[in-house]
């Protein structure tokens, strides 16, 4: 009895390449993008017109998508209304933006940034107390009951639309941006607008710093912790229910700025903008796989950059490539990119 | 004989009988009880959408999934029947073509959105024919080469359906085309609805509903869930698809915004939820009601916006454009209190 367990010698034998390029496959697919895109449009200031173009646009839908995937990986919550909440955040962004007029007029940087600042602070205020009071009243009564959530915030979806018919007219409102933001720089020949690469810049920080809060601390691990086994974390004495409310709040109130940041972005905005920016909004949630917040950054660059580049080779097509890409991501992998949450 | 009709699915409650044999009779006798042109379109209305919430049912209530891409089978249907009398010129053959083609088509792209989502998980579904319906609605609206892009295609039915045809008169009332028409949409919907009420009372239906009790025990039993799931959305489909197709015969143009638009989608899920989802009757209850009050209650807003005037933002909140804000109201409110909708509420009390 020398030696009872059997003879094995475990070994730590590294992935094979294609193993390991499978797994950061999700990765690479922006970089291959962006290649692709550039070896088929041929100029290269188009192209890189078009890619920043893209990338602002992928960073919108990522802000506002950050939110519903979170909310569905830590409570099962699939909410159709979140996109009522890209409407508000709009209207009441540019509403505080054209009341601001006086500083928005001038060519100051300081005046602009400042009346931006304040218009999305108010939306992100709206917002985040309408998710609340969203939470309170349509979600609560209807925790996992997947039927019921559908069409409870379906419902809630459409009476905030109305409201806003209501409350600010039924016409669709025409804005222009701060004096600041308007125009292009040139670059390498290639013409960018000031404010698509502003866009970009603040997607980025803002998914950096949600990286950082997810990652690093606390909160953030509860987080996480809750989106793969909320029984466990409460087993473990952390109430999941406040922290739930906590990032719903976050959530709507994320879907507020992504909203202002739109409406900045078309000079347009419309009771139905939440309606339509719902439907990429789940595509990129979707792809990225439910619950996960690095998928779903991944999955709107794709998406924008993909609309921009085929609005530009075949403007047709452009309508059906979002669905094209979901429907190619979902044979390559049926829970999306970078799941969270096991399939139920 | 009469039981077996209805396929053994008695109503189950006195005042539920009363009321579905009145729909039936009111619907049957529309022409000569009430007479006059908004009366027929309503009544051909309540008929169409009586066979196209009911094969939502089969999907929402009896299968428990929810799909937002109804209304895009509906279209299509509608568009088949556009289409073929567009190209094929005016004939019967041209009906039937459009709305089988119509049909196949739906039950084709149902299939291939149900083999996409609903292999992964039921809720991918809603949100994936969410998508789907959208960029088809676009699509339809941008090929205006073949679709008449916004302003819908108008075509012409065979002469004897149209109001230029005349037969005499019978009880006062002088039957044209029109009313010939009604009778096609009268006796066609009811079959298509006596259809859908033996697939639900089938086994196949009884499968349908032990899945949507607990999808996962259905498995272990040895029914194959994905299999059962997606055949119910592709007949669902189908039978939407047919009820566009007496949608565009009815109505002699089609266009995005009669057939395709979301607001419809939201109008059938208010009659499922309304009526009592999970149950036939609850779409012949449900689309019967909405319907009427849509065409009539519209009205009455406009009389109660004009009537506060003075108040504050009560006008605008009674504004007959405002129609959807109560209709979103009311459905939040039926979900939370009236899960089982009208018929449940009947059937229990008795």
């Amino acid at each position: 009895m020398t030696n009872a367990a059997p003879d094995h010698a475990p070994k730590y034998a590294q992935l094979s390449l294609p193993d390991r390029i499978g797994k950061a496959m999700p990765l690479l697919l922006v970089p291959i993008l962006v290649v692709l895109g550039f070896l088929s449009i041929g100029s290269p200031s188009s192209w890189l017109t078009l890619t920043v173009s893209g990338l602002a646009m992928g960073m919108m839908i990522f802000i506002m998508a950050s939110g519903l995937t979170l909310v569905f990986g830590l409570m099962d919550v699939i909410n159709f209304g979140h996109g009522a909440f890209i409407s508000v955040g709009a209207y009441v962004g540019i509403s505080v933006l054209l009341g601001l007029e006086s500083w928005t007029g001038v060519p100051s940087l300081l005046l602009n940034v400042a009346a931006v600042l304040a218009a999305v602070i108010a939306a992100m205020c709206v917002t985040g107390a309408l998710g609340w009071g969203f939470e309170r009243v349509i979600v609560r009564p209807v925790y996992g009951a997947h039927l019921k959530q559908i069409l409870v915030t379906v419902g809630g979806l459409i009476v905030i639309e109305q409201m806003i018919h209501v409350l600010w007219g039924p016409d669709e409102i025409y804005l222009t941006r701060p004096e600041t933001l308007k125009g292009a720089v040139t670059f390498a020949g290639a013409a960018i607008e000031k404010y698509r690469l502003l866009a970009v810049v603040f997607g980025l920080a803002l998914f950096v710093a949600m990286r950082l809060v997810l990652k690093r601390t606390k909160i953030g691990l509860i987080v996480r912790a809750g989106v793969q086994n909320g029984e466990m974390v409460e087993a473990l004495g952390y109430r999941l229910r406040l922290v739930f409310i906590g990032v719903f709040i976050a959530g709507s109130a994320l879907a507020g700025l992504g909203g202002v940041m739109w409406g900045l972005y078309q000079e347009v905005i419309t009771a139905g903008m939440g309606e339509e920016m719902m439907i990429l909004v789940f595509i990129v949630v979707i792809i990225g796989g439910l619950g996960s917040v690095e998928g779903a950054f991944i999955g709107a660059l794709l998406v924008g950059l993909l609309q921009n580049y085929v609005a530009f080779l075949e403007p047709k097509l452009a309508l059906i490539s979002n669905i094209a890409l979901m429907t190619a991501i979902l044979m390559w992998r049926p829970q999306g990119m970078m799941p969270v949450v096991k399939a139920k | 004989m009469l039981t077996n009709l209805i396929s053994g699915d008695r109503p189950r409650s006195l005042i539920l009988t009363g009321l579905l044999l009145a729909i039936l009779l009111g619907l049957a006798l529309a022409p000569f009880l009430f007479p006059g042109v908004r009366s027929l379109e309503t009544a051909a209305r309540i008929c169409i959408f009586i066979v196209l919430v009911a094969s939502y049912d089969l999907l929402l209530g009896y299968s428990g999934i929810v799909s937002f891409a109804h209304t895009m089978f509906f279209g299509l249907g509608a568009y088949g029947v556009a289409l073929a009398s567009t190209h094929m010129g005016r004939g019967y053959d041209a009906l039937v073509v459009g709305a089988v083609l119509g049909a196949i088509a739906s039950a084709l792209l149902a299939l291939l959105i149900g083999l996409f989502s609903l292999r992964v998980r039921a809720i991918f579904f809603a949100m994936i024919t969410l998508a789907v319906a959208s960029a088809v609605a676009v699509l339809v609206s941008q090929l205006s080469g073949l679709t008449g892009g916004e302003d819908g295609l108008n075509y012409s039915i065979p002469r004897e359906l149209t109001p230029a045809f005349k037969l005499g008169s019978l009880f006062g009332v002088s039957i044209t085309g029109k009313i010939l028409n009604y009778y096609l949409v009268f006796f066609a919907s009811l079959a298509l609805f006596l259809v859908l009420l033996r697939v639900v009372n089938s086994p196949f239906g009884r499968v349908l509903q032990a899945i949507r009790e607990n999808d996962f025990r259905a498995e272990a039993i040895g029914y194959r869930v994905v299999f059962y799931r997606t055949l119910a959305t592709c007949l669902s489909a189908a039978m939407a698809a047919l009820a566009g197709s007496l949608f565009a015969i009815w109505l002699r143009y089609v266009g995005p915004d009669t057939t395709l638009s979301f607001e419809i989608m939201l109008d059938i899920l208010l009659m499922v939820v309304i009526g009592g989802m999970g149950t036939m009757y609850g779409a012949v209850i449900g689309a019967t009601i909405f319907v009427l009050a849509q065409n009539y209650l519209q009205n009455l807003m406009g009389v109660a916006s004009g009537a506060t005037e003075g108040l504050p933002l009560v006008p605008q909140l009674l504004d007959p454009d405002r129609w959807l804000l109560w209709l979103g109201v009311l459905f939040i409110l039926s979900v939370y209190f009236f899960p089982t909708g009208i018929v449940g509420r009947l059937r229990s009390e008795d």
